[in-house]
């Protein structure tokens, strides 16, 4: 890649005999939108963290910015953007008074920090709300403080640690609309999230699981390549009860449930018939979510590992 | 099985919590729904009798039990389970805090086990369990009293798809068996999954029903596109478009009409030079049911 | 620069909304030094006397009268046999037993040698160290005066005039309250940092801190600066306390006590920060603290003077910083003297101010394993 501004080569990380980061090898361009999905404890946090030159790797290599992991993590730290799932604001802290702290450990000169603090706060939609403390705030304002604390720096890549749990979909939605005016602007985006509808925004998707980069992909390909066989939804009254037996019948290789809705899928395209006639209801096929292939993906693992 | 009256909180000035009236009956899946703040956890918590309610009445089975925790499971938000103990000795635990017997607890925790999958890891440290196996086993606990209903607070809360989806069988399985089921949940696809849904937001109910009701109840309608550009923040800006938001690699439009709005976003978009791969009305999902009843409040 | 303002300003602000903290800093000093300028006693009067007079005869009531006078025993029992005073000891009513045999008079009148026993409990070392020496002090006195008389001598062969300097009349609270001053300074200072890292760390925020570009000293000077103003309003109020409650007397500059405090300060500063850098929670960095608190008050020669202890305890005093800042200040307050004899002590101070601080930026890394 030409415009890549993170790389890594078999970047890895133990925790005593614990492996939580497996030789991950990844690019990511310049002005990408880099989704982070995995299982919980699979290792996302971990790579971010080295990423961000707080976690020295164990072994590989990886350079941000040019900058190498190991050796350069300070200069890397002056020009990256960093917020975790925790939103680590210091509570008893105005919303004014947080931008203001960050603004300060980022060095931006006095003359301009009013105005930087006040381009924050438009973005974070927290007009009339300066003087309240963050204890104060609730999920999705908090967010966006957390958002404003680690952009103020105008950082050229912006790391974040599933920002988007716990709050309102409407929050999110506002968030992720946010996020995605960052990358236009050319910031480099790498994002972990449990969401799929936000990992469907990402230009890229890693798929990581128990340590292991498992896929790279655009979601388009990832969408395409991953799921082999044919994927039906199925509309039944008790779909999460049939779950179980469905996923014993012979030309059925996997089942799962979509919300209230069943998706199967079986070896072939001629299979949909026998389903139909199981199920007593009319299959229809569909191309596969990202939900799909996530949970796909999870289970090829689990079955190989285990 | 519960029955709340006007239910009303306040801490210190803060309304958590304000009349709720709610009925959940017998062999429910009933969810409450919304997001971090709303109350869930402060109902949640009156209901159980963990905290007294400001003004307001809750009575659990018709106010025959009304005090007897034995009654019902309740699975707290956080993980409430020792680290330092194994599974087994986490269900033996909890067990022994309702006086159950160590054999009785045996037999059934190896039904439950088997249920919620973890018989292989009895012997393992609860604080090494992975995210979703952590929150299964807090329900096996809550389930070691054979309670007639169970309460549980965001049980799925940070776990990945798969396990959530686990969970929801699992929920649906015991359901099956003629448990009632009361669950709070931030996860609007998981609203889907409940035969009764109540949002909350910001402390208040704003909307009651199975989740075909609640669909029902929206008065605008919702397009789905799927163009060849990611960013249609645009068309929001369309007199004849309400709201326009992401969904996955797709974009829902809330209009008031469908077909003039449909011709103006073909316009719009055949204008800019973007193809349009898909375009049709949509029956909303809860997360469109939700942004539509509270989108204008809520940033 | 600007990070370090950054730092300090945040610092203050977390300051001034921390009520409660603020208001320890002001109610700590208050009331341990009441509470403690008044309990600590170094010397031990009144102490509970029982008697046993089997003389009853004038000479024994005026050797009791001296026991009395002298302000040390408190007779408060007469007893009527030796059972009843070992009673009283065993028991602990009485510390002190005196006996005064049936044929004290007699052999006083005579010229022979009057012997009076007296029984010291002597399981409390403070107070039977004190009865022993008046009670032989008494008895010198009175056979002092016989011996005058007997030898029609005017006035003594000897005598030694003892000057007791800087605190004549022996009160206690003079020598202790500036020593608690010292205590309540280095017992808030270090609590206080102590808990300032890991807090973050435990919050989160600290993680956040470490993917900024500050640097370790910046984040080590602008945590420990805010403190040194806490610690001088602490001491200003400790000062006043024992100026206006104790009427303890300032015979030195105030303004060189003000200046030399600073390196205590920085010092106890150092002390926390480096605590607060080893802990991994602030429960640790409590129980460290304790550990570091408690030989300060027991070795630094608060309580007991150092030139009692073992060679080896004197070292280990010697790494204190409260032993030095003691010195100074009882030599600013009470001695009244000045930098020129301080200089030892405030380099000591000054290195421990250096070496704690800088092992703290050391052992400050920005990584989270």
């Amino acid at each position: 890649m030409d415009n890549a501004v993170i790389t890594t080569r078999e970047l890895t990380r133990t925790f005593g005999s614990f492996t939580a980061v497996n030789k991950i090898s990844i690019e990511v361009g310049q002005g990408e939108i880099y989704g982070f999905l995995g299982p919980n404890g699979s290792g996302k946090s971990t790579t971010i963290r080295m990423l961000c030159g707080i976690l020295e790797p164990t072994s590989g290599s990886g350079t941000v910015l040019g900058y190498d992991l190991a050796r350069e993590a300070e200069k890397i730290k002056r020009k990256i953007g960093y917020m975790s799932q925790k939103f680590s604001l210091y509570d008893d802290l105005t919303v004014y008074e947080n931008l203001d702290f960050y603004a300060g450990l980022y060095s931006i000169p006095h003359r301009e920090r009013k105005k930087r603090i006040g381009e924050m706060i438009d973005m974070a939609l927290l007009k009339g709300r300066e003087d309240e403390l963050a204890a104060n705030l609730s999920g999705g304002w908090k967010q966006r403080l957390a958002l404003g604390c680690a952009i103020i720096s105008r950082p050229s890549i912006l790391f974040l640690d599933e920002p988007t749990s716990g709050v309102s979909p409407t929050s999110r939605r506002t968030f992720f609309k946010i996020i995605q005016r960052l990358a236009n602007e050319n910031t480099t985006v790498m994002v972990t999230t449990h969401f799929m509808d936000e990992a469907e925004r990402c230009y890229r998707i890693a798929f990581i699981s128990e340590g292991k980069l498992i896929a790279d992909d655009t979601p388009e390909n990832l969408k395409n390549n991953v799921i082999k066989g044919t994927l039906a939804e199925v509309v039944h009254p008790n779909a999460l009860y049939i779950i179980d037996d469905i996923e014993k019948l012979p030309y059925v290789k996997e089942c799962s449930n979509h919300g209230p809705v069943l998706h199967v899928l079986l070896e072939s395209e001629n299979a949909i018939q026998a389903l139909n006639y199981y199920t007593g209801v009319e299959a229809k096929i569909i191309r596969p979510s990202l939900e799909d292939v996530f949970v796909s993906l999870a289970k090829q693992n689990r079955r190989q590992v285990s | 099985m519960i029955e709340m009256e006007a239910l009303t909180k306040v801490f210190g000035g803060i309304t958590a919590v304000s009349e709720v009236s709610l009925r959940v009956e017998q062999g429910d899946i009933f969810g409450l729904v919304g997001p971090d703040g709303a109350g869930k956890t402060t109902l949640l918590r009156m209901v159980c009798g963990l905290i007294n309610p400001t003004s307001g009445r809750v009575t659990l089975f018709g106010g025959r039990q009304k005090k007897d925790a034995g009654n019902f499971g309740y699975m707290p938000q956080r993980f409430s389970l020792c680290g330092d103990l194994t599974v087994m000795e986490n269900i033996n635990f909890f067990g022994s805090l309702y006086k159950l017997d160590r054999k009785t607890v045996r037999e059934r925790a190896d039904e439950i086990l088997e249920l919620t999958k973890l018989s292989q890891f009895k012997s393992r440290f609860a604080e090494d369990l992975s995210g979703g196996m952590k929150q299964k086993l807090a329900l096996t606990c809550a389930l070691v009293i054979r309670p007639g209903m169970l309460i549980l607070d965001e049980p799925t809360f940070g776990v990945d798809p798969e396990f959530r989806k686990e969970f929801w069988k699992i929920l649906y399985m015991l359901n099956r068996d003629g448990m009632t089921i009361f669950v709070s949940t931030p996860y609007m696809d998981e609203a889907d999954l409940c035969k009764k849904v109540a949002l909350l937001d910001r402390g208040k109910i704003v909307a009651v029903g199975t989740p075909d009701q609640l669909k029902k109840q929206i008065k605008n309608k919702i397009i789905e596109i799927k163009a060849d550009v990611k960013d249609l923040d645009f068309l929001g800006e369309l007199p004849e478009v309400d709201d326009a938001s992401f969904y996955g690699d797709r974009y829902h439009v809330s209009v008031p009409v469908v077909e003039p709005a449909k011709i103006s976003i073909s316009r719009l978009l055949s204008e800019k030079g973007i193809a349009i791969s898909f375009m049709e009305e949509i029956t909303p999902s809860m997360e469109d049911v939700f942004v539509s009843l509270t989108e204008k409040e809520v940033v | 620069m600007s990070r370090i303002l950054a730092i300090l300003k945040k610092e203050f602000l977390q300051m001034r909304r921390d009520r409660l903290t603020l208001g320890m800093v002001f109610a700590l000093p208050l009331f341990q030094l009441l509470l403690f300028g008044y309990a600590i006693q170094t010397e031990v009067k009144h102490i509970p006397t029982a008697v046993f007079d089997q003389s009853l005869s004038a000479e024994s009531r005026d050797m009791m009268e001296a026991f009395s006078a002298s302000g040390y025993f408190d007779v408060y029992y007469s007893t009527g046999g030796y059972a009843e005073i070992t009673n009283m000891i065993d028991s602990g009513r009485a510390k002190v037993g005196i006996i005064f045999p049936p044929d004290f008079s007699e052999n006083l009148k005579k010229g022979d040698t009057a012997t009076v026993q007296v029984l010291v409990d002597a399981s409390d070392s403070m107070s039977s160290s004190t009865a022993i020496a008046t009670a032989n002090a008494i008895g010198l006195l009175k056979s002092q005066k016989i011996f005058i008389q007997k030898a029609q001598l005017t006035n003594l062969p000897y005598d030694i005039r003892v000057r007791p300097w800087y605190n004549p009349d022996g009160i206690t609270a003079y020598y202790m309250v500036p020593a608690i001053l010292g205590i309540i300074v280095t017992m808030t200072m270090v609590m206080m940092t102590a808990v300032a890292i890991v807090r973050e760390r435990e919050r989160g925020t600290l993680e956040q801190l470490m993917v900024t570009p500050i640097r370790s000293f910046e984040l080590m000077i602008g945590k420990i600066v805010p403190y040194i103003g806490l610690g001088y309003l602490q001491i200003t109020v400790a000062l006043l306390v024992g100026a206006l409650v104790f009427h303890v007397p300032i015979r030195g500059s105030l303004l060189e006590l003000y200046v030399l405090t600073l390196f205590f300060i920085t010092a106890s500063l150092g002390l926390g920060i480096l605590i607060s850098n080893i802990a991994k929670n602030q429960m640790q960095a409590f129980q460290m603290s304790f550990f570091v608190l408690l030989p300060s008050i027991m070795l630094s020669g608060f309580l007991f003077p150092r030139e009692a202890m073992p060679l080896v305890i004197q070292y280990i005093g010697d790494i204190i910083p409260l032993t030095y800042y003691l010195v100074i200040i009882r030599g600013i307050v009470l001695k009244g003297i000045g930098f020129p004899y301080l200089v030892s002590q405030v380099a000591a101070l000054l290195v421990f101010s250096v070496v704690l601080v800088t092992l703290s930026i050391i052992k400050f890394k920005k990584k989270i394993a």
